[in-house]
């Protein structure tokens, strides 16, 4: 068996605000092998992004990794000095996210900020960074690529702007890509393409991604692997179909019904009552107890530790739902 | 909830931020002096009946012939420069705020206008501001005080003339932002009147950003009107300032006499030092896109 | 019976600079005068029954917001028809729109700019009522505004507070309470759970659904996600570039999709069942600028079929039964239709 790319263990980060100290991500582990893809879900407040940027080491105070391992081949991100970190970010990792305008230099053009990432991570010549920039520019769908170099990032639409992101996190042949809401501002049928190409690009280069979203339709379609987080701790954690078909918590079961389904239409969505607590103030035991319906008394005492399930995959949760109860049936 | 976080996150930003403890400070001693001053003296100097010409020029009292009566010594008609002082920081601190204030709400009215109707009306508004900008407000404020004559009142007409246009297009700017936002919307749906969304919806939210400049406006509003009643155009004899105490000590500055004026200086450059030091503050906190 | 409301042939236009100055560009060395004219809305016609919801899609930037809120009169609308309960509003001024205003109420997409941040819970609430009943009637606004409150969810109690002591879902709620205050027909619901987390947005919907059942509502529900729309609509209108496409009943709709730019779209969205859609129809290219509308059929620059025949000439909204319309020159050629 190969040894996991990126190995979590354990990962705390933590926020010391004024108002107190939020947990944002409170021992979080999980794997990631060569080549896969993951998808790293939940709502706001969930800590899926905080996930992301500690891996790529962009924490700022008042923000800080307080504890755990960020193993990426056998280096531990957390404890590499800031300088290390920079030429493993763009190289090794590469990132791309939401609003394509907070990676993009507004008042350099395209081919400048592409050319300094390849002077910065590789060897390669003048030429041979121009011809890497063009190809990489035509396989995300750019056409004209040459001409497009010299244009500054306002001169292309929102779903050009993300396709040229994607190009520059792909740039230096990264083995892992972190993704974070990366077509949450696109139209749907941008998103499409987008999505298209960033699995044909990830399985091309054979690197790996996590997919940081809150959108389960999209993980659905993109990865083989989904890990559900909530109040800064997984709830669940498995291959994308068994966690989809058969959710073993709740929590994870509930964000599923949310979703408005036009292959089955219930007259009621099965909605998860409440909203997320305040997580300076998390609930002792399980914090999704308050919301959940299959709740007891041993869910107040006790939190649940991460256990292997029957559909495969791995789930926090004392009362598991049962894997026979199928989606749109009331939980 | 957050209002209280936010403000008590301000009292804790203050208490770790020396320099703005210290404005703080100097405006209050301002304040005491300003509200209390008359009552802190022995002497009121424009009471001829309590002035004696045989105590005139003394030095401060820590010089040799010094009066312990005169702390900080006395001019030419025998005033304690102390007590001129307290009632110059007065004058001066009053047509500062009060020049503040008034140009303020006539700013912030020709800012709402002009942003929430657009058109023609901001267009002629915003015209006029940028003429008046484009002339040094010292050079504004000569002008009016010598074609209007010297009087409190006149240097605050000068002085709102000059400073009304910061608050207008800041004012401006602001409610071209919210006019766009859904609850100016909400509140066009709900049936208000432009009267009452301006008033209920518009102002309340573009304030924030004047506490900053009207508090430095203060300082240099202070500054101004020093420098007209220094150049004679200012505040009259009577009712002097503390830029006219600067500007009656200066004429025997070279005679050794130096205290006439330098204390008076000393004042005001503490008094704006400490209100800009407030105003930075201020600003930090205030501007989200710094924190 | 007459429609909650009816729009008809309804333009909006935005000049986008005023000044004479910003718009001269230089061609070839010649000064020309730059078209800043936007067009957001060219011509929709549509008209919903008391009680029922209809929803309008679309992808950025193809008017249906500006529908919205050319029909809640925030804007002025450049031309055409609007019609609540059979009277025609689309002149009236703010005087003469306040007695409408209590048939017709608006929920925004924005829970954190949609609720004035200085105003209590409890003003924000009884606003629109205030402004139909006026100030003498207070203790009564304050009563119904309680009763408003605990109906969509929230604690009463929590009405002296502000906005930002909300969550987005609880502020959402606030908005609904607003938008019911006046006891309206047609509530015109302008993304109200795009901004919501999936768990949040479902408890909306179904306090939505709800609320329309109790109270009798017509929502115009605006929305870019399908999913949601098929949940919440009984009639669908599909929105491109500021024109409608296709216009059909929910079921008819999703089962039979007859304009290109409509069949796209839900091949586009993603869905969390496992087998993927048997016709995948992937658009290339993207939306062109509402400044300059192609000539002909708005769509044809991203259109597969596209033929000379649509470069020519706009298609019209045809009726072809069911409910259901489509404005393509394909119903006349089907044999064009390779897929």
């Amino acid at each position: 068996m190969t040894a996991p790319l990126l190995s979590v263990r354990d990962l705390r980060t933590w926020f010391h605000t004024f108002a107190g100290t939020v947990k944002a991500v409170n021992g979080v582990s999980f794997d990631l092998m060569p080549g896969e893809v993951m998808g790293l879900v939940g709502e706001s407040g969930g800590g899926k992004s905080v996930v992301g940027f500690s891996i790529l080491g962009l924490i700022d105070p008042p923000g800080r990794i307080e504890g755990g391992q960020i193993l990426f081949d056998g280096r531990d991100l957390a404890q590499l000095p800031e300088d290390a970190l920079r030429r493993i970010r763009g190289r090794e990792i590469g990132m791309v996210f939401q609003d394509p305008m907070t990676s993009l230099n507004p008042v350099q053009t395209i081919g400048r900020q592409m050319d300094e990432v390849l002077r910065l991570h590789t060897r390669l010549d003048a030429r041979a960074r121009r011809a890497r920039c063009i190809e990489m520019l035509e396989s995300v769908g750019i056409s004209q690529a040459g001409d497009r170099l010299r244009a500054y990032p306002h001169q292309f639409s929102g779903g050009m702007r993300q396709r040229v992101v994607i190009a520059i996190a792909m740039l230096a042949r990264p083995r892992l890509i972190i993704a974070d809401e990366p077509t949450t501002a696109l139209d749907v049928t941008i998103q499409s393409q987008i999505l298209k190409l960033m699995r044909r690009q990830i399985a091309e280069e054979g690197a790996s991604m996590i997919l940081v979203t809150h959108d389960l339709a999209v993980v659905a379609e993109m990865v083989d692997k989904i890990t559900v987080l909530y109040c800064g701790k997984v709830v669940e954690t498995g291959p994308v179909r068994e966690v989809i078909d058969t959710p073993a918590h709740p929590y994870t079961r509930g964000l599923i019904d949310s979703i408005p389904n036009p292959a089955h239409r219930l007259p009621r969505l099965n909605q998860i009552p409440g909203t997320v607590p305040d997580v300076r103030n998390l609930p002792a035991g399980c914090s999704f107890r308050e919301r959940c319906p299959r709740a007891q008394a041993l869910c107040a005492e006790k939190e649940p530790p991460l256990t292997p399930q029957r559909g495969g995959q791995h789930a926090a949760c004392h009362f598991p739902v049962p894997a026979t109860q199928t989606t749109g049936e009331p939980a | 909830m957050a209002s209280r976080v936010l403000s008590s996150q301000m009292v804790f930003n203050w208490w770790r931020n020396p320099s703005a403890m210290l404005g703080t400070l100097i405006v209050l001693f301002c304040a005491i002096i300003v509200i209390f001053g008359p009552l802190l003296v022995s002497q009121n100097p424009y009471d001829l009946r309590q002035l004696s010409l045989l105590d005139s020029y003394k030095p401060p009292a820590w010089l040799e012939e010094g009066d312990a009566r005169y702390l900080l010594g006395t001019d030419g008609q025998g005033r304690d420069v102390l007590a001129s002082i307290v009632y110059g920081t007065r004058i001066s601190a009053m047509i500062g705020v009060t020049a503040m204030l008034m140009a303020c709400a006539i700013g912030t009215t020709l800012g709402l206008l002009a942003g929430y109707f657009g058109g023609r009306l901001d267009a002629l508004i915003m015209r006029v501001a940028d003429v008046q900008l484009s002339f040094p407000s010292m050079l504004i404020a000569l002008f009016l005080m010598s074609a209007f004559g010297t009087g409190i009142d006149k240097v605050l007409i000068a002085l709102t003339a000059v400073g009304w246009v910061v608050y207008a297009r800041t004012v401006r700017g602001s409610t071209l932002g919210e006019v766009q936002k859904e609850y100016v919307q909400a509140a066009h749906v709900a049936g208000l009147s432009h009267a009452k969304i301006i008033l209920k919806h518009v102002l309340p939210n573009v304030m924030t950003p004047l506490i900053v400049i009207a508090t430095v406006q203060v300082g240099t509003f202070i500054l101004i009107e020093a420098s007209l009643s220094f150049l004679g155009v200012g505040v009259p004899i009577t009712q002097p300032s503390l830029g006219l105490l600067i500007k009656n000590g200066f004429d025997v500055l070279f005679s050794g006499l130096w205290w006439t004026s330098v204390f008076p200086g000393l004042m005001i450059m503490a008094m704006v030092f400490g209100i800009n030091l407030m105003g930075d503050f201020l600003r930090d906190e205030l501007n989200p896109r710094l924190k | 019976m007459t429609p909650m409301l009816e729009v008809e042939g309804l333009e909006q236009r935005f000049q986008l600079s005023k000044g004479l100055l910003d718009r001269i560009t230089f061609k070839g060395g010649r000064p020309r005068l730059r078209n800043t004219i936007v067009h957001a809305v060219n011509g929709v016609s549509f008209a919903i029954a008391p009680r029922e919801v209809l929803a309008l899609v679309g992808e950025s930037g193809c008017g249906k917001s500006t529908v919205a809120k050319t029909i809640a009169r925030i804007y002025e609308p450049t031309g055409g028809r609007i019609r609540i309960e059979g009277e025609d509003v689309s002149a009236y001024g703010p005087r003469r729109m306040l007695p409408v205003r209590a048939k017709m109420q608006m929920i925004f997409q924005d829970p954190f700019a949609s609720l004035n941040p200085r105003q209590k819970v409890r003003d924000i609430v009884a606003e629109p009522l205030l402004q139909q009943l006026g100030p003498s009637r207070r203790a009564e606004v304050r009563e119904r505004t309680a009763a408003l409150l605990s109906r969509v969810g929230l604690n009463p109690e929590q009405a002296g507070r502000y906005p930002h002591q909300f969550s987005g879902g609880q502020r959402q709620r606030i908005g609904i309470a607003r938008a019911l205050s006046v006891n309206p027909g047609l509530i015109i619901a302008d993304e109200p759970v795009s901004a919501l987390d999936v768990s949040i947005q479902a408890q909306i919907l179904n306090l939505m659904l709800d609320l329309r059942d109790e109270f009798g509502l017509a929502y115009l529900f605006i929305s870019h996600d399908l999913s949601v729309v098929h949940h919440i609509a009984d009639r669908i209108g599909v929105m491109y570039l500021g024109f409608m496409v296709e216009t059909a009943p929910r079921d008819r709709l999703f089962a039979m999709p007859r304009h290109p730019y409509t069949r796209a779209l839900l091949s586009a969205a993603p869905t969390i069942e496992p087998q993927r859609k048997t016709v995948e129809m992937e658009l290339t290219g993207e939306v062109p600028s509402a400044l300059s509308l192609p000539s002909g059929c708005c769509f044809r620059t991203r259109c597969p079929f596209a033929w000379d025949r649509c470069a020519i000439e706009r298609p019209a909204l045809r009726d072809l039964g069911g409910g259901q319309s489509v404005a393509c020159h394909l119903i006349d050629e089907p044999q064009r239709d390779r897929m």
